[in-house]
C-alpha cells in the first residue's frame, strides 16, 4: 500500500435542506488516477469544490499528504499542491497561453522577468509530460482539446502534486479524449495523483485505478477497477440494477415525413453555422445526428423548429413547406405536427419559476381545452398535468411544485410528456439525456423507441455518441457546420470519431 | 445545490420575512431620529396617530393608499413581462389629461356616475398610449425599457408644462391649473364606508377611487394568473427564449404588457384629479409613480401584497407628515429617509436575513423537512 495523498474524514456539506455531501470518507492512494463517479445531483462537484476551496465543509477534515489541512479559498489549495480543471475553462479567450499560464501567478509587478522564466518553466513541463503547446497562440484560436491542455499546464505550472479534472471529455472528440488520456497516464507515471471526476463509465474502466461512486450525497462504494465490472458500477451509482443497453427491434420506415434541402443558417455575428445541409427522415426511423457540440447542431435544430431564422433553403413537412427563412412560427408547427424537445431545457424547454402544470401546457397554451371562457381553466391544466405526471412517472407527483424544485431526470420527462403526448409525426430531439440520471435516462430512451416504433419521423442530436449509436437507425455526423458522412449505428466509434473531428469527412467531400 | 435555500411555508416567506425587515428599517429609522436628537418614540407615536388616530387621518392614509395602488399595480404588471417601467411618472401624468378632457367636457352636463366611466378610459387610454411608445421602441428597436421610460417622464413633465399654460389654464387665471370641475367631475367621498366603522371622513378626500383601485388589484391578479395573456407575460418575464419557443410573439407581448401598464399608471390620476383638487394642477402626481416601484418591490409583483405594501408607504407619507408637523427638527427630508430605509430593507436587502430565517423556521418545523429533502435528490 503506498501512502495516501487525499484523505477526507466526514466531510459533510448542506445547502440550507439539501444536504448535498453527507459524511463522506475518501482516501486517495499517491500516483494513482481515481475516478469518483455518480449521478447528476449525487454530489461530486460540491465535494470537489470543498477539495479546492470554493465552497467549506459544515463538518470533516481534510488531509493532505498526511497534513490536516485548512482549504478555505483556491489559493490555499493551490498551496496545498492540489490543481483543477474545470468543466468550463477557467481560460482568459484572447489572452495567449503563457499569459494565461502566468495569470494570478506573476511574481512581480513588472512582468518581463516572470515572462522569461515562466517560458522556460512551460518549456520544462513540456518536455517532462509530452504536453506541447505553442505558448504565443491566443487561446479563443485553439481547438477544445489544446485548450484543456493548458489548463492541466496551468495547474502543473503551479506545482500541483494532485489534480482533479471535472468531467473533463464532455467537449471532446474521441481521439481528443485518448489523448487526453494519455496524457494523465503520463502524469501517473510521474508520480502525479488524478482525480476524475465523471459518469461516463467507459471513460472509468479504461483509466483509472480505483473508483469511488456517490448516490445522494454519500459515498457508497470504492472499488479496485480491475475487479469491478460497468455492470456492477451502474447499480451502484443507481440503486438499483439498470439496463445498459438499448432494445430495439428492426426499423421500418415509410415515407418521408420530413425533408431538409440545402440548409444554411448563420448565427447573429454573420458567421455561417449550418452549411448547406439535406436529409430526410421516413416515419418510424431514427436519424441521428452526431458531433462534437458546437458543430452546428443547435443552429439546425433552433432554424427547423422555428426558432431562428435560416439564411437559405427548404423544410418539408409532411410534404408542405416551413417558412424557415422567413416567419415560421413555433406555435403553427406544432399545430401542423413537429414536436420539439429542445437542448436547453432549463432556459427553452422550461421556465423554472413556473408550476409543473404551467410548463406541461408551454407551447400548447392556446388549445381551446386549457380555456373556460376568456380565461384559463386552471382546473383542466392540473388533470392534464396529472395524467402526464402518471404516464411518465414524475416524481414527486405534485402539478403544483415549482419546476426548479425536480431533479433533472424529471424536469426532461416533464419536456417530453408534453411533446410526446401530443402525438406528433416528426419529433424532434435535442440532447435527450444530458443531466439527466441513469435511471431516467433508461426511461427516456425506451420511450423514443417508442415513438419510432408508431411510425414517427425521429431526429436525435446529441453529444453522446453511444446514444447516438444506441438509438438511431441511420446516424449523420456534422463538422464545422456540415453533414460530413452518413453512417450505419455499427460503425465504429474510431470511424465516428474521426469524422468528427473532420479528418475523414475532408476526404470525403472532395472526392 | 442548484437551490441555495429550502422553500419556506408561506406564512414565512410572505409575512415573517417582510415584517422582520420592516422592523430592522423601523429600527435604524429610530437611530437616525436619536442622532438628531429626537426621541424615536415620539416619532413613531406621531407616525402612528397620525396615520390611523382619526378617522380623517385614516382618510388621508387611504387616500395616498388608493394612488400607491394604481402605480404598484403598474410596476407589478410589467415586471411579469420582464420589463422595468421607470416611467410610471410620466404615464400617470399624461392620464390626466383623460380624467382633464373627460370632466371639462361633460362635468356640466353629466352625474359623476355616467362621467366616472368615461374618465377611467380616459386615463387608461392615455397613460396606456404614453407608455406604448417605450414598450414599441423596446420591442421593434431594442431602446432599453428603462431608459426610454425615464426619459419620457421628462417629455410629459414638459409637455404637460406647455399644456397646462397654453391650453388647460382658463384665460386670466395666474396658476398652471385647469378650471375647477363642477359637479360631476367630483367623485363621492366614502364616509358611509368610514362610518360603518363609526368614523368620520372629515376632510380627507378619501374618495370613490379606493374601490376601483381594489377591483383593479383583483383585475390584474385574473389578468396574470388567469388569462393566456398573463401566462404569455409570465413566461416572456422569466425566460424569453423559453417564449419564442413557445410561439409567443415577444414584440406583440411587449407592447401589451406596457400599454396595461401605463394604463394602471394613468388610473392614478383619477385619484387626485376627480377625488381630491377637481381640477388639475401642474405637478399632481407628485412622485406617486417612483414611490410604486418600492410597493411593487415590497409586495413582490403581487396584488394580495400590493395592497398592504400600499398601505404602508400611505402611512409613511401620512403620518410622515405628521411627524414633520409635530416635530420641526425632524425635517420632511427625514421621511424620505425613513421611507428610503424601508425600500433598502424590503427591496434591495431582501434575502439578508433569509438564511438566518430558514434555519430557524426550519429547525422548528420538521414537517418541512420532507419537502426539501425530496427535492435535494
Amino acid at each position: 500500500m503506498s501512502e495516501l495523498a487525499i484523505e477526507l474524514k466526514g466531510i459533510d456539506k448542506s445547502f440550507g435542506l439539501v444536504h448535498a455531501n453527507r459524511n463522506i470518507n475518501l482516501k486517495v492512494r499517491k500516483g494513482t488516477i481515481h475516478g469518483i463517479i455518480g449521478e447528476n445531483g449525487a454530489g461530486k462537484s460540491t465535494l470537489m469544490s470543498i477539495l479546492y476551496g470554493f465552497y467549506q465543509a459544515d463538518h470533516g477534515d481534510i488531509v493532505i499528504d498526511g497534513k490536516t489541512v485548512n482549504i478555505r479559498d483556491p489559493n490555499a489549495a493551490i498551496a496545498a499542491g492540489i490543481g483543477m480543471v474545470h468543466q468550463h475553462f477557467m481560460l482568459v479567450e484572447n489572452f495567449t497561453v503563457l499569459e494565461n499560464i502566468m495569470l494570478g501567478a506573476e511574481e512581480s509587478q513588472i512582468l518581463n522577468a516572470g515572462i522569461t522564466k515562466a517560458r522556460a518553466e512551460l518549456k520544462r513541463l513540456e518536455k517532462e509530460y509530452a504536453l506541447e503547446v505553442d505558448p504565443d497562440a491566443v487561446i479563443e484560436e485553439l481547438p477544445v482539446g489544446i485548450q484543456q491542455r493548458v489548463e492541466i499546464l496551468k495547474a502543473l505550472y503551479r506545482r500541483a502534486d494532485i489534480l482533479i479534472l471535472d468531467e473533463p471529455t464532455g467537449v471532446l472528440t474521441p481521439p481528443e479524449a485518448d489523448h487526453l488520456f494519455r496524457i494523465l497516464g503520463q502524469l501517473k507515471d510521474e508520480g502525479k495523483t488524478v482525480l476524475l471526476i465523471t459518469h461516463k463509465l467507459r471513460e472509468i474502466m479504461a483509466i483509472t485505478d480505483e473508483v469511488s461512486v456517490m448516490r445522494r450525497g454519500e459515498m457508497v462504494a470504492t472499488r479496485t477497477t480491475k475487479d469491478t465490472s460497468v455492470e456492477e458500477l451502474a447499480e451502484l451509482m443507481v440503486g438499483r440494477r439498470v439496463l445498459l443497453r438499448v432494445e430495439k427491434g428492426e426499423a421500418k420506415p415509410a415515407d418521408v415525413k420530413f425533408s431538409v434541402k440545402n440548409l444554411t443558417v448563420r448565427d447573429s455575428r454573420g458567421v455561417t453555422m449550418v452549411d448547406d445541409v439535406s436529409f430526410d427522415i421516413r416515419a418510424g426511423e431514427i436519424v441521428g445526428i452526431a458531433g462534437v457540440a458546437g458543430n452546428g447542431q443547435s443552429e439546425l435544430l433552433e432554424a427547423i423548429s422555428g426558432i431562428r431564422r435560416a439564411k437559405s433553403g427548404t423544410v418539408l413537412l409532411n410534404g408542405s413547406p416551413i417558412d424557415v427563412t422567413g416567419n415560421a412560427d413555433p406555435a403553427e408547427l406544432r399545430k401542423r405536427g413537429l414536436a420539439h424537445v429542445p437542448e436547453d431545457r432549463h432556459h427553452v424547454g422550461l421556465v423554472l419559476k413556473f408550476e409543473e402544470s404551467e410548463n406541461a401546457i408551454l407551447g400548447y397554451h392556446d388549445d381551446p381545452k386549457y380555456r373556460k371562457g376568456l380565461l384559463l381553466d386552471v382546473d383542466a391544466i392540473r388533470a392534464d398535468a396529472e395524467e402526464k405526471i402518471a404516464a411518465y412517472d414524475i416524481r414527486p407527483p405534485n402539478p403544483r411544485l415549482k419546476t426548479a424544485n425536480f431533479s433533472g431526470g424529471n424536469q426532461q420527462k416533464i419536456v417530453l410528456a408534453r411533446e410526446m403526448e401530443r402525438n406528433p409525426d416528426v419529433l424532434i430531439i435535442g440532447q435527450p439525456t444530458r443531466g439527466v440520471d441513469v435511471g431516467a435516462i433508461e426511461f427516456i430512451h425506451k420511450r423514443i423507441i417508442e415513438m419510432r416504433d408508431q411510425g414517427k419521423a425521429v431526429l436525435l442530436v446529441s453529444v453522446e455518441l453511444d446514444e447516438i449509436r444506441a438509438l438511431s437507425d441511420r446516424i449523420l455526423v456534422m463538422f464545422a457546420g456540415r453533414v460530413v458522412g452518413e453512417r450505419l449505428p455499427d460503425a465504429t466509434e474510431g470511424e465516428l470519431g474521426l469524422l468528427m473531428a473532420g479528418v475523414e469527412g475532408r476526404k470525403e467531400a472532395a472526392e | 445545490m442548484s437551490v441555495p435555500y429550502a422553500k419556506l411555508p408561506a406564512w414565512a416567506e410572505y409575512g415573517l420575512i417582510p415584517l422582520v425587515n420592516l422592523a430592522v428599517a423601523f429600527l435604524i429609522s429610530g437611530l437616525v431620529v436619536l442622532i438628531v436628537g429626537e426621541s424615536p418614540l415620539e416619532a413613531a407615536y406621531h407616525m402612528i396617530n397620525g396615520a390611523f388616530g382619526r378617522g380623517e387621518y385614516i382618510g388621508f392614509t387611504l387616500y395616498y393608499t388608493t394612488t400607491f395602488i394604481f402605480t404598484g399595480l403598474a410596476v407589478a404588471v410589467a415586471f411579469h413581462c420582464g420589463l422595468f417601467n421607470i416611467g410610471g411618472e410620466g404615464q400617470a401624468y399624461i392620464g390626466g389629461i383623460g380624467v382633464a378632457l373627460a370632466c371639462l367636457s361633460f362635468d356640466r352636463v353629466l352625474p359623476w356616475y355616467l362621467l366616472f366611466p368615461i374618465a377611467i378610459l380616459g386615463a387608461a387610454l392615455f397613460g396606456a398610449l404614453w407608455a406604448m411608445i417605450p414598450g414599441w421602441l423596446q420591442a421593434k428597436r431594442g431602446s432599453h425599457i428603462v431608459i426610454t421610460t425615464i426619459m419620457f417622464n421628462f417629455i410629459a413633465a414638459s409637455l404637460m408644462n406647455y399644456l397646462l399654460n397654453r391650453v388647460f389654464k382658463p384665460l386670466g387665471s395666474m396658476s398652471l391649473e385647469t378650471r375647477t370641475f363642477e359637479a360631476g367631475g367630483q367623485l363621492p367621498k366614502l364616509d358611509w364606508l368610514m362610518s360603518i366603522f363609526g368614523l368620520s371622513v372629515g376632510s380627507a378626500p378619501f374618495n370613490i377611487s379606493f374601490l376601483l383601485a381594489l377591483v383593479a388589484a383583483f383585475g390584474v391578479w385574473v389578468l396574470i394568473w388567469r388569462t393566456r395573456l398573463g401566462y404569455e407575460m409570465r413566461t416572456m418575464g422569466h425566460s424569453p427564449a423559453a417564449a419564442r419557443y413557445a410561439g409567443i410573439k415577444e414584440a406583440r407581448i411587449i407592447v401589451i404588457a406596457m400599454m396595461i401598464s401605463g394604463g394602471l399608471a394613468g388610473m392614478m390620476a383619477l385619484n387626485p384629479i376627480m377625488g381630491e383638487q377637481f381640477r388639475m394642477q401642474l405637478d399632481f402626481v407628485q412622485g406617486a409613480g417612483f414611490v410604486g416601484i418600492a410597493v411593487a418591490l415590497m409586495g413582490r409583483s403581487h396584488p394580495a401584497g400590493i395592497i398592504p405594501a400600499a398601505l404602508l408607504f400611505g402611512m409613511l407619507y401620512q403620518g410622515g407628515a405628521e411627524i414633520s408637523f409635530e416635530m420641526p427638527s425632524i425635517s420632511r427630508d427625514m421621511i424620505v429617509i425613513i421611507q428610503g430605509l424601508v425600500i433598502l430593507f424590503a427591496g434591495a436587502l431582501e434575502h439578508m436575513f433569509r438564511p438566518t430565517i430558514t434555519r430557524v423556521v426550519l429547525a422548528l418545523s420538521p414537517k418541512t423537512r420532507d419537502v426539501a429533502a425530496t427535492k435535494g435528490a
